[in-house]
């Protein structure tokens, strides 16, 4: 204790008591950062079981209406189709949590038959894009390159080069696509959800629907060839400005300071 | 500047002696180098065999390195993919042979460093400074040659010769200012054009069939391109950079414009796909809203209002095309582009 | 020769030596220079790496030649890389693509080439800023300040030029955007894109004449000033920090031969081995993800090499403004970054003259500055970071939001707002820590160091015993020079004739005192202060 009390005012307590600091912060951090996935649990139980009409009138009326024909805090149901909610609920989406810019990505919290219980009553609304079948979706057999081109035309701009998201304006944002089903990226193409404009068979057809969604499948997952290296986010430029700067300067002036540093003196007497 | 803009107070460099003169002992007073304190090396024969040995040790895994490389190159087919923890599924090639490489180069690089530090002397040494001005006897010397070979040419007493020269060494570069001129044609009016003309069809670029009205649905989004232009065409590049064009279908009340919806057809607008700012292809249409954003630079515009920007760096809305549609049913421009599309220019007015 | 008389031979390394003297004079040459000496400090190493880098990248970038096809023909892809089978793209990506997928080693040396791209602009920079800092651009060295910085401007479009070669989608956009600026340019702008792009854009030469850009012209000026510019280095020898027995006169460290032979040759290894080895972790720019460039086509996240990203700041955050006057357009929306742009570079690069000027000093300066004891140069220093730093983030704008769940609009308004009140609140900061740590300094000086002992005196009273300082340490902390501010000087003359005092004059005096004012710097102890502090009871 008392050597520590002595060194307080060496040159390197400030570093000293930054690091702890930083640790410290970090540490109390991660214990207190609200843990998503418990909490979804129990929004889980708490809503609700039922089927069908049922299951609308307890988790979704609030917002879009007793009769889905939209309130001011959610669009109408009339025709969005059962492929809108099967991509929503499907997603986690909905029901949505809080009003914001954009409703994100959650754990979903209903069944497959739920959904489809859900889907059966929305598509009872009104015609709309149905659910497709795996025949539609399926990635076999498709022409990546083709979708590749599709992708660079139709969804780069917004989704990234690879699917790997991108801003919008005023906070809303275009979601990575690593990871999203086969069956939930056509229905997000046939419905256009929330922001997202849609790109119906009419203009798109079902085949290059199948090709992009090789495409990204292939580009985007956990699985993909990235020859290089750390593909750094497939951010372009910006990631890998900030690798060079951090870790390709931070190694070469640790060396430097090595190299230049002066060697241990022999300890006197 | 003169001299007499430097401070009174500008000490000479014996400044620093002057000052000790003043006071008795200056605590202050340069103690000269340290003396030099030897490295444990420098003192023990078997701490610097053991440095000798670590440097010979780097230099043995330098060499080892450049076999692994050269047998990666040879052993590793150049499409082997593998997966190496945390970098993911990485070119086995790649990654071995820039580790080898890096190896054999960083081993070479540490090898003589820890050579340089712990066994060639350390012993610090003084180098004297000398001005770079040149003392004042230099400096007349080479006026005095100035002048007198400035002198013997007679470069100031003949004025003609002088001024002549200049003259032809002033012109001479202009040979190679025109020899640019070929580097490319004049503008003239090809920024005003693009391949859009009246009864062009519009092309749906995912498909390349001629577009219904029915087939673009309110809140859908689809690119197309004039009828007649092909993606093998020699000028496909040059004339889809002008000519392209994004489709969307908006509920005919909601569009707020009065010459949009008369230029739509039934709410469908046809709006240049290319940035009025500096020209990227803009298309992220916020279908809710009827946002375009363009991900280079931001500016936005309002689809439902004549394209105008509500945001970012671009100067004028997005150039509307006005369509229509023909006998067998299908979108088609009712004539080119009424003002230049893309980025703005000086002739542009 | 004298050694004709010799019986025995001169060994063989002797006698090439000798042949080369005879017709190079390199004994001469090597009198002057072989124990050059050259002080040790790491941060005196950070142009050498942005030296070995240049030529790692000449190294690769030779390579990259052997295979590259500056060439816009439109080809249909059938290499190795499965997700481009069949389409359509210019021959510069194919071969690309190739150099990426199918020759062996060629995916690496194009990593090693880029990375070293970044990190020898980052070198430059961080080089760049250690000479601005510590005030090495003083007097004999301005010219070689503007030569390094000449590299660092070059550097960059060198770097555009090179990022665009591959005729990505990415690059691509890039190009756009520079055709979309020059375009920008009043009554000729048109003419000079038509010019440079042999037509209408994107044409078919672009990558051509990028290429003899790249490969030739602009590395080929380089080459030339970093040869004067480290002719420079030697004929003025190197700076060195104040310390015992460093005077402005000599310099102290280490002779050439060996030591910094073997050092900075070694570091060169180093510097190399390192690059390397982040090639074969770390994927840089991977075009076969990005795509053949379509003008129709784009994707977000759209930004130029992190050296660039000022500028593509400054573009994102300017208001669209335009005026249309006499059917001529002024695209100031465009043409006032572009102005900007060479601006924001040219404010550092003139500092050192502005300096010279504001101290009238026309003494050669060897010693380093330490930047707290020149505040209002650090201050400036660090404005200008800020400045950089401020339009880098507007340049990043879309994934800043994105990463930090904000609205891009709002950040966009945060730099147009810090843009202007960024270099102002940093430069009031910083002049702020320099003086606080001035002060600290002279109280380390007259006080000696807080050593953490608490003693008790007889009386109750605590204190803490502060060690005084060695003779080296005050020596080191009071070596510095401190200028009296400029005066204007009286204006009337002995004869009561008044003088006239010019603007720049007044204006000299008032940036002198903003510099040197008795405000603006801590008056270093003196001999005098020292001696009445330290006769007393030595501590308090």
């Amino acid at each position: 204790m008392k050597k520590l009390s002595a060194r307080r005012r060496h040159p390197l307590a400030a570093v000293v008591v930054l690091l702890l600091a930083l640790a410290a912060t970090g540490g109390l951090y991660a214990a207190f950062a609200p843990a998503d996935k418990a909490q979804a649990d129990e929004t889980a139980q708490s809503l609700a079981i039922e089927e069908g009409k049922k299951l609308y009138t307890v988790g979704c009326a609030s917002c879009h209406g007793t009769g889905g024909q939209g309130t001011s805090d959610g669009p109408s149901l009339v025709g969005v189709g059962s492929a809108a909610v099967d991509f929503q609920v499907g997603t986690g989406r909905m029901p949505a949590q809080q009003p914001g810019a954009q409703m994100p990505k959650k754990p979903v919290i209903y069944s497959q038959a739920e959904i489809d219980q859900l889907a059966a009553y929305v598509a009872s609304l009104g015609p709309g894009p149905v659910t497709p079948t795996e025949s539609q979706y399926s990635p076999e057999g498709a022409d990546i390159a083709n979708g590749g081109v599709l992708f660079r035309t139709n969804c780069a701009q917004c989704h990234n080069f690879t699917g790997a998201g991108g801003a919008l304006t005023d906070g809303k944002y275009a979601p990575n696509l690593e990871g999203v089903s086969a069956k939930h990226l056509y229905e997000a193409m046939q419905t256009g959800p929330q922001n997202m404009p849609s790109f119906p068979d009419t203009t798109m057809p079902e085949q290059e629907k199948r090709d992009i969604i090789a495409y990204v499948q292939n580009v985007n997952s956990g699985d993909t060839a990235t020859p290089g290296g750390l593909s750094l986010g497939g951010l372009g430029p910006v990631s890998e400005g900030l690798f060079a700067w951090v870790f390709g300067m931070g190694a070469l002036i640790a060396t430097a300071i090595w190299v230049a540093a002066h060697t241990a003196k022999a300890k006197k007497s | 500047m003169s001299s007499q803009d430097i401070p009174e107070e500008s000490p000479s460099s014996e400044q620093d002696h002057a000052h000790g003169a003043v006071a008795v002992k200056d605590p202050f007073a340069d103690p000269g180098l340290p003396a030099h304190r030897p490295r444990v090396q420098d003192i023990d024969e078997r701490a610097a065999k053991r440095s000798e040995r670590t440097v010979a040790l780097l230099f043995t895994v330098s060499m080892l390195a450049t076999v692994a490389f050269i047998a990666s190159y040879v052993v590793f087919p150049v499409d082997k993919i593998v997966y190496i923890w945390p970098f993911g599924h990485v070119s086995a090639l790649n990654f071995a042979l820039g580790l080898t490489l890096g190896l054999a180069l960083f081993c070479i690089g540490a090898g003589a460093v820890h050579w340089a530090r712990t066994l060639m002397s350390d012993e610090e040494r003084v180098d004297e400074r000398h001005p770079v001005e040149a003392a004042p006897e230099v400096k007349a010397k080479v006026m005095a040659d100035f002048a007198a070979g400035a002198e013997e040419s007679g470069f100031g007493r003949r004025k003609l010769i002088r001024n002549t020269l200049f003259g032809a060494l002033a012109m001479v570069p202009l040979s190679g200012v025109v020899l640019l001129r070929d580097l490319g044609p004049l503008p003239e009016d090809k920024l005003r054009h693009t391949l859009w003309a009246a009864g062009k069809q519009l092309i749906n670029m995912n498909t390349n069939e001629p577009l219904r009205p029915e087939d673009v649905s309110v809140g859908s989004l689809t690119f197309a391109m004039p009828e007649g232009l092909s993606e093998h065409d020699h000028s496909f590049q040059t004339e889809i950079a002008k000519a392209a064009l994004m489709i969307v279908r908006i509920q005919p009340e909601d569009i707020k414009d009065r010459r949009e919806l008369e230029w739509s057809h039934e709410g469908i607008v046809a709006f240049s796909k290319i940035c009025t700012h500096v020209g990227c292809p803009i298309s992220l249409y916020e279908q809710q809203t009827h946002h375009v954003l363009c991900p280079c630079h931001q500016s936005t515009f309002d689809l439902s209002d004549g394209a105008r920007v509500i945001f970012g760096p671009a100067g004028h809305a997005l150039p509307q095309l006005r369509i229509g549609v023909n006998d067998e049913g299908f979108l088609e421009a009712l004539g080119d582009f009424e003002e230049p599309v893309g980025p703005s220019f000086w002739e542009r007015g | 020769m004298s050694t004709a008389n010799d019986k025995r031979k001169a060994p063989a390394g002797e006698r090439v030596a000798d042949w080369a003297d005879g017709r190079l004079g390199i004994y001469s040459l090597a009198k002057a220079n072989m124990r050059k000496i050259f002080p040790d400090h790491w941060s005196f190493m950070l142009g050498e790496v942005a030296l070995y880098s240049f030529i790692i990248i000449i190294l690769t970038g030779v390579y990259l030649t052997l295979f590259f096809h500056p060439s816009m023909n439109e080809v249909e892809y059938h290499g190795s890389y499965v997700p481009m089978q069949g389409v359509l793209m210019s021959e510069a990506y194919a071969s690309t693509l190739d150099i990426s997928f199918d020759v062996r080693g060629g995916l690496l040396i194009r990593q090693i080439h880029h990375w070293a791209a970044l990190i020898f602009l980052a070198a430059m920079m961080v080089h760049m800023m250690r000479v601005f800092f510590t005030g090495a651009f003083r007097k004999p060295r301005e010219i070689n300040w503007l030569f390094g910085f000449l590299l660092f401007v070059l550097g960059m479009f060198t770097g555009f030029t090179g990022y665009s070669l591959p005729d990505d989608l990415l690059s691509g956009t890039g190009v756009r955007f520079m055709q979309g600026a020059i375009l920008s340019v009043p009554v000729v702008g048109t003419y000079l894109s038509m010019f440079l792009f042999g037509g209408e854009f994107p044409g078919g030469d672009i990558v051509a004449r990028f290429y003899s850009i790249h490969i030739l012209l602009l590395p080929g000026i380089m080459l030339g000033l970093l040869v004067a510019h480290l002719i420079l280095v030697f004929y003025h020898k190197h700076t060195q920090f104040a310390g015992p027995g460093r005077t402005n006169k000599n310099v102290v460290g280490m002779p050439l031969l060996p030591i910094y032979m073997a050092k900075a040759g070694g570091f060169f290894f180093l510097v190399f081995g390192i690059i390397a080895i982040i090639s074969a972790i770390a994927t840089i720019n991977p075009i076969w993800a990005l795509g053949p460039y379509r003008p129709d086509q784009v994707s977000t996240n759209a930004q130029p090499d992190w050296y660039m990203g000022f500028s593509e700041g400054l573009i994102r955050v300017m208001p669209g403004w335009e005026v249309n006057l006499w059917g001529h357009t002024l695209v100031l929306g465009v043409f006032i970054p572009l102005v900007i742009f060479p601006l924001v570079l040219a404010s550092i690069a003139v500092y050192p003259f502005i300096e010279s000027w504001v101290t009238g000093d026309k003494r050669e300066h060897h010693i380093l500055d330490r930047p707290r004891n020149a505040p209002t140069r650090t201050a400036f220093g660090v404005a200008w970071l800020t400045w950089y730093f401020v339009l880098l983030v507007g340049g990043g704008n879309d994934l800043w939001a994105t990463h930090f769940h904000l609205s891009i609009n709002a950040i966009t308004w945060f730099v147009r707002i810090f843009f202007f009140a960024g270099p102002v609140l940093a430069f009031i900061i910083t002049k702020r820590i320099c003086m606080g740590l001035q002060r600290r300094d002279r109280d380390k000086v007259l006080h000696g160091r807080e050593s953490g002992i608490i003693k008790r005196l007889p009386h109750g009273e605590f204190v803490e015993v502060h060690e005084p300082l060695t003779q080296e340490a005050l020596h080191t902390l009071t070596s510095h020079y401190q200028y009296t501010p400029a005066e204007v000087g009286p204006t009337v003359d002995e004869n009561g004739v008044e003088r006239k005092v010019s603007r720049i004059e007044r204006l000299r005096a008032r940036l002198s005192k903003a510099y040197y004012g008795r405000d603006n710097q801590v008056a270093k102890p003196t001999v005098e202060e020292y001696k009445e502090i330290t006769s007393g009871h030595g501590h308090h």
